[in-house]
């Protein structure tokens, strides 16, 4: 776009309006957006808590979060009341526990000593109520908030992972 | 030995690529012809020498050969060939040697479609693939060599996780990754245009068909993950806002609106620095995924092997990368000549409102995708954005990005006709209000908003089908004329309405399932039934099943649907023999109007079990609209004036081109 002497003046003008034009619907449009977006996050977010911080933190009934730590060996038990499975089992980070209940099916990789992450509430008599038991990909895995809660609660040692095999040398 | 030269030929090609980081960049700055050229050689030879390197590697996962580390960890003797072969990308030090691979494919590639190329900008755009390209081999030979051997080499290897073993996974992330690393090439051309202070509308044409390549790649592979995860994980989700699925949306977002953007530098010489900031933010966010992926500092469902060492040498190449382009971006982003002027109302002005939606989008899963590691490292508190947050802004931001998308096809560059424009869409707008109020009408009770996305889908699909048939004039001329005049529409006129017929076709799919979807689960005996809106499901019988690496059970149910229907469907849930878990195989039965989904869980006692049943409505759109939107697409890259890297054309073709060019003029004029 070659622009000639005659019309430079005519172009700057208009220049800077559009300009002004496009900086307005983009600041328009962003604005918007960041309202959106700490309206949708006030509703949205939710805390993760290991069981240790719920018994500290004495959490109200009702009010949503997501709960990680590993599931305690033989806490595991399941039976359907009429048609609905209801599956009972105990979150530990080694320090506190919290009894779980889950009505529904479990994902695949819910096995008992491996971590886990549920979302929900607590209920008036204790227990956490489970809205849904979030699937890994990997039995191997553990969710990083659960490795940090564990390393808190002095639960971990480092290197451990699960049935991997690691290479006894690196270098060779 | 195989491995040892893997090793080996994997460090002749950073070798390599060392001197194609360098000499070219030299030439280039010399303008020294001979000094440039040494950036072609390196080019060719780097991909030789990492192909044969990973071939090395895919032999070793071929003949089982656990004393490499890699295969002990993640292969098993048992598996069928095709998952050895995808069990080479299945893992951490794999998948990098993947990504390389395909780095140094497009290195190859660039030095062969673009000879046409000026050769300081050829020159340039090698060079700085090469610097990322180091990156990469010195991440990978310092922190994560895939060809490690074990001292204690093991009888049998410790298997591929058997929900990763399926057609759909083992091949979404090569194409994942050949969407990434296509945006390095798109990368590489803005930062060589900042070097050489020079953005022009044939820059624009050249830099084109790479990003339509990678956001084609970027496409497939996105969908496949989606589509693997919607019949695998047996929930019945497609999507779930997870950080690793982010971070693939994240560069696709930027991608598509540097597709779009780059029409603007090409056709009216403008929007230069914007297109220039879009092509280093898409690849800088695909680093991002990268490193979100590797690092595991973001808690995902996707499991990965991390390491702190590996997250944070890419945490320190992220920032050298991104920080060194924008540092440039911002010393010379003010050489490039700014462009003509715009009308408010015309396609310029459309596609920069489109340019601003989608970064908007871009910025808002950016932001929900950080904000847990932001709220620990600066609170203390320990959080996670649920996938409500993302759906809720999407869908407003969604709103006036189809409104435009619909109106903007019909507007001319300068300067638009919106009296004209809005009498032609009169009927259309008309329709999809109707279709607003009788969504809600027959959702009753439900709420609104998914009425209004309906009717935004259905006007998009509208818009961009009268779009077309204004540009065949359809019914104004003889059908015949109509045919012909659509059999030379340009390819890349083509690839523009395919790609927003198959949005719109996803869009509605993506709607419909995600506000009318059903669900039921229940316990139940053989001979019990189940009964989801007004379907039937029984149970008639369970039977014992052995696959080649796993057993399983297998559910034989009858589907009674409400319109007299009746099939059957076998769900599994399978217990692999390598590792001790277990796979829910969903039955599917597809078809346009929805899916059902039924799931079998682990026996519970004797011969109860839990039966899971999802319905979901017009599923199916959402893999036709993104199949359109591909072959939009791939189509649109076959056209001859964004021929990979041709900006001359071919010359032995020179009068069908010249032929070709002024039908699509033509056309194009509008």
């Amino acid at each position: 776009m070659a622009t000639t002497p005659l019309n430079k003046g005519l172009k700057a003008g208009a220049r800077k309006k559009r300009r002004l034009y496009l900086l307005v619907t983009s600041l328009l449009v962003l604005g918007l957006a960041i309202v959106l977006v700490l309206n949708a996050l006030e509703d949205n977010i939710r805390l993760f808590l290991d069981p240790t911080e719920i018994v500290e933190k004495g959490i109200k009934p009702g009010q949503q979060f997501r709960l990680g730590g590993l599931v305690e060996n033989d806490s595991f038990e399941s039976h359907h009341e009429g048609n609905i499975m209801v599956n009972k089992f105990v979150i530990t980070d080694g320090n506190e526990s919290l009894p779980v209940v889950y009505e529904g099916l479990l994902p695949d990789l819910f096995r008992e000593g491996q971590g886990v992450v549920a979302e929900g509430h607590m209920n008036e008599a204790g227990i956490f109520v489970a809205s849904e038991v979030l699937a890994k990909h990997d039995e191997n895995y553990m969710p990083k908030e659960v490795i940090d809660s564990l390393k808190k609660r002095g639960q971990w040692q480092e290197g451990e992972k699960g049935g991997t095999l690691t290479p006894k040398d690196k270098n060779s | 030995m195989i491995a040892e030269l893997g090793h080996y030929f994997l460090i002749l090609a950073l070798g390599l690529t060392f001197i194609q980081a360098i000499f070219p960049l030299i030439g280039a700055s010399r303008n020294d012809g001979r000094i440039m050229m040494m950036g072609e050689s390196a080019a060719y030879g780097q991909f030789f020498f990492c192909l044969l390197a990973f071939l090395a590697l895919t032999y070793s996962y071929i003949i089982s050969d656990f004393s490499v580390a890699v295969v002990a960890r993640n292969s098993h003797s048992l598996k069928p060939l095709l998952y050895k072969i995808s069990g080479v990308w299945g893992n951490h030090e794999g998948s990098v040697l993947l990504w390389v691979t395909f780095l140094a494919l497009f290195g190859a590639m660039v030095a062969y479609f673009g000879r046409n190329l000026p050769k300081t900008l050829q020159a340039r755009v090698l060079g700085i693939q090469a610097l990322i390209g180091l990156g990469f081999y010195l991440f990978m030979l310092l922190t994560s060599n895939p060809f490690d051997r074990l001292v204690d080499v093991p009888f049998e290897g410790n298997g591929l996780n058997p929900l990763l073993q399926d057609p759909g996974l083992a091949f979404h992330p090569p194409f994942l990754y050949l969407g990434y690393v296509g945006l390095s090439v798109a990368f590489s051309f803005a930062i060589a245009a900042l070097i050489e202070g020079r953005v022009d509308p044939s820059w624009a044409r050249w830099v084109r068909p790479w990003t339509l390549l990678a956001w084609v790649f970027l496409t497939i592979g996105i969908t496949l993950g989606s589509w693997w995860a919607y019949y695998e994980l047996g929930w019945g989700g497609w999507w779930g806002w997870d950080p690793v699925e982010n971070a693939s949306l994240m560069p696709w977002l930027v991608a598509t609106a540097l597709l779009h953007s780059a029409i603007v530098v090409e056709k009216r010489d403008t929007l230069k620095s914007w297109t220039i900031l879009l092509a280093i933010i898409a690849f800088s966010f695909s680093l991002l995924g990268t490193f979100i992926v590797r690092s595991g500092i973001i808690t995902s469902v996707h499991a990965f092997a991390t390491d702190p060492e590996r997250g944070l040498f890419i945490l320190i190449f992220l920032a050298f990368v991104i920080g060194g382009s924008f540092l440039l971006f911002a010393l010379r982003s003010d050489k490039l000549q700014a462009g003509g002027l715009f009308a408010p109302i015309s396609r310029e002005s459309g596609l920069v409102l489109n340019n601003l939606f989608l970064s908007v989008a871009a910025a808002v899963v950016f932001y929900g995708t950080l904000h847990p590691l932001i709220s620990d490292a600066v609170f203390g508190i320990k959080s996670s954005v649920g996938a409500p947050f993302f759906n809720t802004i999407f869908g407003f931001l969604m709103i006036p990005l189809v409104m435009m998308m619909g109106l903007s096809v019909h507007f001319k560059w300068k300067r638009a006709d919106i009296k004209g424009i809005s009498q032609r869409l009169t009927a259309i707008m008309g329709i999809s209000l109707l279709a607003v109020v009788m969504t809600f009408y027959i959702t009753y009770g439900g709420e609104i908003m998914p009425a209004i996305w309906l009717g935004l889908g259905l006007w998009l699909l509208l818009s961009t089908a009268q779009e077309l048939a204004g540009r065949i004039k359809l019914f104004k001329v003889p059908l015949k004329n109509s045919l012909q005049r659509l059999m030379h529409q340009p390819r890349a006129s083509w690839g523009m309405s395919l790609g927003h017929f198959g949005f719109s076709i996803g869009l509605i799919g993506i709607i419909a399932t995600s506000s009318w979807s059903i669900e039921a689960q229940k316990v139940v005996r053989i001979g019990e039934s189940i009964d989801i809106g007004d379907n039937t499901l029984t149970l008639n019988d369970v039977i014992a099943v052995a696959g080649p690496n796993y057993s399983a059970v297998r559910g034989i149910i009858t589907v009674q649907e409400k319109n007299g229907k009746i099939y059957m469907a076998y769900p599994e849930s399978r217990t692999y023999v390598a590792s001790p878990m277990t796979t829910t195989e969903g039955a599917v039965k597809t078809s346009l109007a929805g899916d059902f989904f039924i799931v079998i869980g682990e026996a519970q006692n004797q011969d109860n079990w839990g039966i899971r049943v999802y319905y979901k409505p017009m599923q199916i759109w959402l893999w036709i609209g993104a199949s359109i939107m591909v072959l939009g697409g791939i189509i649109s890259l076959s056209d001859r004036r964004y021929r990979v890297g041709s900006p001359e054309g071919n010359k032995t073709n020179e009068g069908k081109k010249v032929k070709r060019k002024s039908i699509g003029k033509k056309n194009h004029a509008h």
